[in-house]
């Protein structure tokens, strides 16, 4: 479904007369595929890039090298290169889902319009009729009540807004789905019904999904294939049960170490990972 | 263990323009020297405003309830912390007897005063220290959480440090006054795993060193259970559950204990479903009658007594409680 190559994202830091200016490699050199229909996870502590991968495959983050080739069986885009003709087509086909749900509604429209405004923005239906029909069909699929409609999102709770977040971002059809941090905002009793959502709506709709999320125990769950980034690069790449049983790369272990126990007689051993020559900051 | 502080029948309403809010309801609690306590509970729990109130921080349109009771003990004999009033009373809480550290390690420390000056003038304040003297004990302060070079970070700014820096200069600084209670309200909570694990170790080894008591708040049930030694859990303003942090989170005795640990995703087991606590947390407008965790209760029968009465904390197994009627209290697995 997605292909990476070679993929760098350089951000600079401010300019220099002579010489390069100096830059932050958000993402450095990664090459990674995310087959068609996975739940495809991709974990990171703040700083690792895994937020500017994820918007990069979406177009929203320059690429500096390399390339990101998209392909859903009915059509294919090379992600850099794509015309400002096609870019509509790719964006329906390629959607985002925002991590605060309390940021991502806008209060002063009602959650039919919401969810309406990527259809009517694309033009993708001839009316007012068909809008509200699709409308109605995402709203039944993400479990929400189609009387909350009419009203506006202040009414509801974080796992209600989530609901609504997804549905909006799913109104148009898309094929691949990037969740960046979906449930990090949400308390625990929530995000256990918001994963169990996208789960259901991964597998119903036919949809690929990449997840990304900087806790393991989640992406455990919901993934079956991860992806470990640290400072820019992939660490480590397996099958969840593969990653989770074996892990093969020393910050693989220090990061699964450095979750704290439910069981309290297990102490927390948590492991430095200090690979040579980097900079540690403690 | 001695006690530290007496919390009694707390319950604390907000003034708001849509009426009375009830944000704690009859909380009681004990928290003794040397030990960590931890509260548990989602957004809307009243963790913060509970642990605000042990230093009088609230907000002026909080009410306390007649009933409220919270009593500090020191070498000089009881304090009624709810009575205090003027700056100068509140000082004996607020910075002397307890100190407090805050989720977010960037938004605590002011950006343009260096990290030293911030942590030497509290000492100024609190304690009458000389420059010299607040300087030195600053250092070794952050020497102890185990910030290296102490000296030159003692001359830098808040941004120059990274997030977990950031949150042992802030535990530093709070620990320097000696204060016999720390509230540490989320404190790994925006932090990254490997960060937060550092963390919970320097707590662990500080209340080992110097004896204090740690009122630990948090949502996360894991990190509760590698730093607390009690814990309270918290629903809608009410303690749900407390007890000695095994005996809660091996057999919880409240369905909502029971419904957090389920819906905790766990990495020795990948094939477990998540099961969701069911229903979203009520508005505080809407705080439903009898149990507040009734409607999302999926153990109730329709028509149960927790519908319409207010369960009491009943003691389920020794110092271990629960919001269960008493015919209950038993038949816990």
């Amino acid at each position: 479904m997605i292909t990476i190559d070679n993929l760098s994202v350089h951000f600079p830091l401010g300019r220099r007369l002579i010489g390069t200016a100096p830059v932050v490699k958000a993402v450095d050199d990664v090459s990674l595929s995310i087959p068609k229909g996975s739940f495809f996870g991709l974990v990171g502590e703040s700083g690792s890039g895994k937020t500017t991968l994820g918007r990069a495959i979406l177009r929203a983050a320059p690429i500096t090298t390399g390339t990101i080739g998209y392909n859903d069986g009915e059509a294919r885009y090379d992600v850099g290169t794509i015309a400002k003709s096609e870019l509509r087509d790719y964006r329906r086909r390629a959607q985002l889902v925002f991590q605060d749900p309390y940021a991502a509604l806008s209060p002063r429209m009602t959650v039919r319009d919401i969810i309406a405004e990527p259809l009517e923005v694309m033009e993708l239906t001839s009316g007012r009729e068909e809008t509200d029909e699709r409308v109605r069909e995402i709203a039944a699929k993400c479990r929400l009540n189609l009387e909350h409609l009419r009203r506006y999102p202040h009414a509801f709770s974080g796992g209600q807004r989530q609901r609504i977040s997804i549905a909006r971002a799913l109104v148009c059809g898309p094929r691949f789905v990037v969740a960046d941090e979906a449930v990090a905002a949400l308390d625990v009793s929530i995000q256990a019904d918001i994963l169990n959502l996208l789960k259901s709506l991964q597998r119903e709709l036919d949809l690929t999904i990449l997840f990304i999320s900087h806790d393991l125990s989640v992406v455990a769950h919901v993934c079956n294939h991860v992806a470990v980034m640290y400072h820019g690069r992939i660490m480590e790449e397996a099958s969840t049960r593969e990653l989770f049983a074996n892990p093969g790369h020393d910050y693989t272990r220090a990061l699964l170490s450095a979750i704290p126990s439910l069981d309290p007689d297990v102490p927390l051993n948590a492991q430095v990972y200090a690979p040579e020559g980097s900079v540690q900051h403690q | 263990m001695t006690a530290l502080i007496d919390v009694e029948n707390l319950t604390i309403q907000f003034k708001t323009d849509e009426g009375l809010i009830t944000v704690v309801e009859n909380v009681s609690f004990t928290l003794d020297r040397g030990e960590v306590m931890g509260l548990v509970g989602e957004s809307g729990s009243g963790k913060s405003v509970t642990a605000k109130s042990l230093m009088h921080l609230n907000d002026e349109n909080a009410v306390y309830g007649p009933e409220s009771k919270i009593t500090l003990h020191t070498d000089n004999g009881p304090i009624d912390v709810l009575s205090l009033r003027t700056a100068r009373e509140l000082n004996v809480v607020r910075g002397g007897a307890i100190s407090m550290i805050f989720q977010e390690p960037m938004a605590s420390f002011a950006p343009a005063i260096t990290i030293g000056k911030q942590m030497v003038e509290q000492l100024q304040l609190h304690l009458n220290m000389p420059f010299a003297e607040a300087r030195e004990l600053s250092i070794e302060m952050l020497d102890r959480v185990g910030i290296k070079e102490p000296s030159s970070r003692f001359d830098q700014y808040a941004f120059e440090l990274s997030g977990g820096m950031r949150q042992r200069a802030m535990i530093a600084m709070a620990l320097s006054t000696k204060p016999s209670l720390l509230i540490a309200d989320e404190p790994t909570t925006a932090l990254d795993v490997t960060i937060q694990a550092q963390v919970i170790n320097l707590m662990k080894d500080l209340v080992a060193e110097f004896g204090m008591c740690i009122l630990f708040i948090t949502h996360d049930l894991g990190v509760i259970a590698q730093v607390a030694d009690r814990v309270a859990v918290m629903y809608l303003g009410r303690i749900m559950e407390k007890g000695p942090v095994r005996d809660v989170i091996r057999t919880p005795a409240h369905a909502y204990t029971r419904g957090l640990i389920n819906a905790l995703p766990k990495l020795d087991d990948l094939d477990a479903p998540l099961t969701p606590i069911p229903g979203d947390i009520p508005s505080p407008l809407e705080r439903p009658s009898g149990c507040v965790f009734h409607p999302r209760n999926a153990e109730l029968e329709p028509g149960s007594r927790y519908e319409r009465e207010v369960p009491p904390l009943s003691e389920v197994a020794p110092g271990h409680f629960a919001a269960v009627f008493p015919e209950d209290a038993g038949t816990i697995s």
